[in-house]
């Protein structure tokens, strides 16, 4: 069992499963699916061998890093790909339903290929390939985005892909100037031999602004709303979920293992712009009237407040981040999948129309509510337990103006969905004509929404699994 | 400062260079030109310092960067292109709604 | 607009040029002084590489860190490259052309003549890489010109052969690359952890299969759509 390398399967199987989908588009859901069911089965297989083994590094072709690519599974990585698997689960059921079938043909090899990158990325310690795999993930997405064949979708998808572009070559030069300092572009060696000089200040210049390009952090945000709000939803709910939180996830590594820690100035930055993009965020969102632009700004808001962390940085602050970030992405997911099966049924999503959802759609309306609970933490959902680690981190290092825009940010949340819930109550002045909506879909939001409650409930396993391999464990005590 | 200097700094003078067109022209197909003059400038500078050796072989770990780099950036440019042309056949014209990039 | 704010705007404009100059220029500056302030000799990892070259099953330093130490970058590149294939298939049919002239005598003739040597050019670059420049990429580009230069002489492939074979084709580079990966791990080696005796063959069988899918993708990516679809207006 523990010879087995989980790892490569974990990401090799999904890049098999878009060449099978690839050759036969007719099988293509069907293949999909089995793919799915066996990217869980060896997530769980990897997170087996992490929990009884502890941290582990595999070289690939035997080389070792400096010289080959090295692949890296602690607590955190494992987390990020339970994380995509479980997602990534509830969103392929959900688009057995959703697509008709010369779509979903073409969905299945491209939602392949992002898992694959997605995978990839979790598990690499090397900033070169982290390039790579962030390339596959951008174009994955790009091309997944503009599926949807409107014009705003178009649009959308193609300011993505010149926004996703500078962003990962921004992210090269760094690399570039890292490896022609230290002679590696391995994580771990680097973070041996690092030492501040002005190539290093460069580097960290370069990559953070390239990675805050792609995790759309307010002023860098523009592009976000209207790629997440055009696109199909199931996609939707993979880049509010997964792929902005897999640039957070490098800059998070860069920042814990790299970069020398006395960057108090620029994680203050962070903190702010952080602070903004939740007040923004929130702000905006209130006054959008369509469904799936609100869903939009709310994760430009969240993504906001998973910066907080960065000027507080203790190991505290770091677990609550996570905390947010996985519960929001399961909340996300399973929001903007009822808004698409709202969408589905009523062929609209302005939300002053939503004309009685609540009786017509009921367990739509209940994964939304569950959603929304955990986004505006309340307990006892994963979000609660985030907000309280936030909390209790800006307490501990008297940082406490960070506690208040926590506070205000999940106000604003919860203003926000109850507008919606609300409007899913009443009768529309025009009452629509209503379609079925498949099972699937309903289920699979509602799972989805379960799964960021439960995270609230089962709080002490995942925290315990971010200990594994101390990514958060070594920093200086501010 | 060697040769090898001033070809990195060239690199430089194009990634800075791209990254103005990629903000001041609203065409698409400058946009996506733009930012192939920025990953040149990048892999000018990948390649150019990867020659301080001080012997006659370059370091080959950059060139195999490089090699995939420029791989990475064709397809990426593909898409953007054929992305390109989709947006014109949809909205009649291949500039992006709101104009700039900040 | 009335031609005073027609004025006040290009005003605006003209002066966020000129902040985004200034702002540029300093960037310019700053990154050139990083870039200077490195050390003047530096081996990199040229000396590991020239250590372990002889185990790796070619004698070109560059395409022993493409296919071998660095192998797992070539190959999620591939599937880049497919990835990019299979997203401009997904946007629709290839466009619609203007439409060339009936005989032009220089893109009758020029195909003719070209494209067996660059399919000879491609092959022996993709034999000589293993001891000198060249390799799956390189091979792969040059074949990639040959197809583009019959698609211009609008040659188009069989219909028939626009679906499963082509398909097939475009795969086998990216899926010869992991059932390779795949094997060595059920023979209980690394992913891609080549026993340094087969290496070579390793390598050159997974350079074929590579520079035959490259140069038909990129032939394809030319082409802009799916080809087995209705062209679109």
């Amino acid at each position: 069992m523990q010879d087995i390398p989980w790892g490569v399967l974990v990401i090799l199987l999904p890049v098999v499963g878009a060449l099978a989908c690839f050759l036969c588009p007719r099988r293509s859901l069907q293949l999909g699916l089995a793919v799915a069911l066996v990217v869980v089965v060896c997530v769980t297989g990897l997170g087996w061998q992490v929990v009884e083994l502890g941290a582990q590094r595999y070289a690939i072709g035997g080389w070792g890093a400096p010289l080959g690519i090295d692949l890296y599974a602690d607590g955190l990585s494992l987390l990020m790909l339970v994380l995509t698997a479980v997602v990534g689960l509830g969103v392929s059921v959900y688009s057995t339903g959703y697509f008709e079938a010369g779509r979903s043909a073409i969905f299945w090899p491209l939602w392949m290929f992002l898992w694959a990158a997605l995978n990839a990325l979790f598990l690499s310690a090397d900033i070169f390939n982290l390039y790579v795999t962030l390339e596959l993930l951008g174009l994955a997405a790009v091309a997944l985005v503009a599926l949807a064949g409107s014009a705003d979708a178009l649009s959308g998808a193609m300011r993505y892909l010149l926004v996703s572009l500078l962003g990962s070559l921004s992210y090269l030069l760094g690399v570039a100037l890292l490896y022609h300092s230290f002679g590696s572009v391995d994580i771990a060696i680097l973070a041996h031999r690092m030492e501040a000089s002005p190539a290093v200040w460069a580097a960290l210049g370069l990559m953070s602004s390239g990675l805050l390009l792609k995790t759309a952090l307010f002023p860098l945000h523009f592009w976000l709303p209207s790629a997440h709000a055009s696109a199909p939803a199931p996609v939707s709910a993979l880049l509010s979920a997964l792929v902005v939180k897999a640039s957070f996830y490098i800059l998070l590594r860069l920042w814990l293992e790299i970069f020398p820690p006395a960057n108090f100035a620029l994680a203050q930055l962070l903190g702010l712009l952080g602070a903004v993009a939740v007040l923004w965020g929130g702000l905006l969102a209130l006054r959008q009237t369509r469904l799936k632009m609100l869903i939009a700004y709310s994760t430009v808001a969240h993504l906001g407040s998973l910066f907080l962390a960065f000027p507080m940085a203790t190991s505290i602050a770091w677990k609550g981040a996570l905390y947010l970030l996985l519960s929001h992405a399961l909340a996300k997911a399973a929001m903007f999948m009822a808004a698409g099966s709202i969408l589905y049924f009523g062929r609209h999503d302005r939300i002053v129309d939503l004309d009685r959802v609540a009786q017509r759609l009921p367990l739509t309306l209940v994964a939304f509510g569950l959603a929304g609970i955990s986004l505006m933490g309340l307990p006892p959902s994963g979000g609660f337990i985030a907000k309280w680690l936030l909390l209790e981190a800006a307490i501990r290092t008297g940082q406490w103006w960070w506690a208040i825009i926590l506070i205000l940010g999940g106000l604003l949340t919860a203003a926000y969905i109850l507008k919606v819930v609300g409007y899913a109550f009443t009768q529309a002045e025009v009452t629509h004509e209503a379609g079925a909506v498949p099972a699937r879909m309903e289920w699979a939001a509602l799972a989805l929404a379960l799964a960021a409650i439960l995270l609230g409930l089962i709080a002490p396993w995942p925290l315990a699994l971010m200990e594994i391999g101390l990514p958060f464990g070594v920093e200086a005590e501010r | 400062m060697s040769h090898v200097f001033l070809y990195a700094l060239v690199g430089v003078g194009l990634f800075t260079l791209g990254l103005y067109a990629l903000i001041v022209h609203p065409h698409l197909l400058r946009k996506i030109l733009a930012i192939n003059v920025m990953g040149s400038g990048v892999f000018l500078v990948l390649v150019a310092l990867a020659a301080r050796t001080g012997r006659a072989l370059p370091d080959p770990v950059p060139h195999a960067m490089v090699i995939t780099g420029i791989v990475v950036a064709i397809s990426a440019t593909a898409l953007a292109l054929a992305l390109m042309l989709r947006v014109q056949t949809e909205t009649g014209q291949a500039e992006l709604a709101d104009e700039r990039i900040e | 607009m009335t031609p005073m704010s027609m004025i006040e705007n290009s005003r605006q404009q003209t002066l966020f040029r000129l902040l985004l100059i200034l702002l540029l220029s300093a960037l310019a500056a700053g990154l050139s002084y990083v870039v200077l302030s490195l050390p003047a000799q530096d081996p990199g990892l040229s000396e590991q590489v020239t250590a372990k070259l002889v185990h790796s099953g070619v004698s070109n330093p560059v395409t022993a860190v493409l296919q071998n130490f660095r192998g797992y970058d070539t190959l999620l590149e591939m599937g880049v490259l497919l990835l990019a294939l299979v997203g401009v298939w997904s946007l629709g049919g290839v466009p619609q052309q203007r439409k060339s002239p009936p005989s032009d005598p220089v893109l009758d003739m020029l195909p003719r003549l070209l494209v067996p040597l660059l399919i000879l050019v491609a092959g022996y670059l993709l034999w000589i890489g293993a001891y000198a420049p060249g390799g799956a990429f390189q091979a792969g580009a040059v074949l990639a010109a040959a197809g583009v230069l019959l698609l211009l002489a609008d040659w188009r492939p069989d219909a028939r052969a626009s679906r499963l074979p082509l398909r097939i084709a475009l795969v086998t580079g990216l899926g010869i690359f992991v059932a390779v990966g795949m094997v060595l791990i059920l023979l209980g080696r690394r992913l891609l952890e080549y026993p340094p005796s087969f290496a070579g063959s390793l390598i050159l069988l997974i350079e074929v299969a590579a520079s035959l899918s490259i140069g038909i993708t990129l032939a394809a990516l030319f082409l802009g759509g799916r080809p087995e679809v209705e062209p679109r207006r």
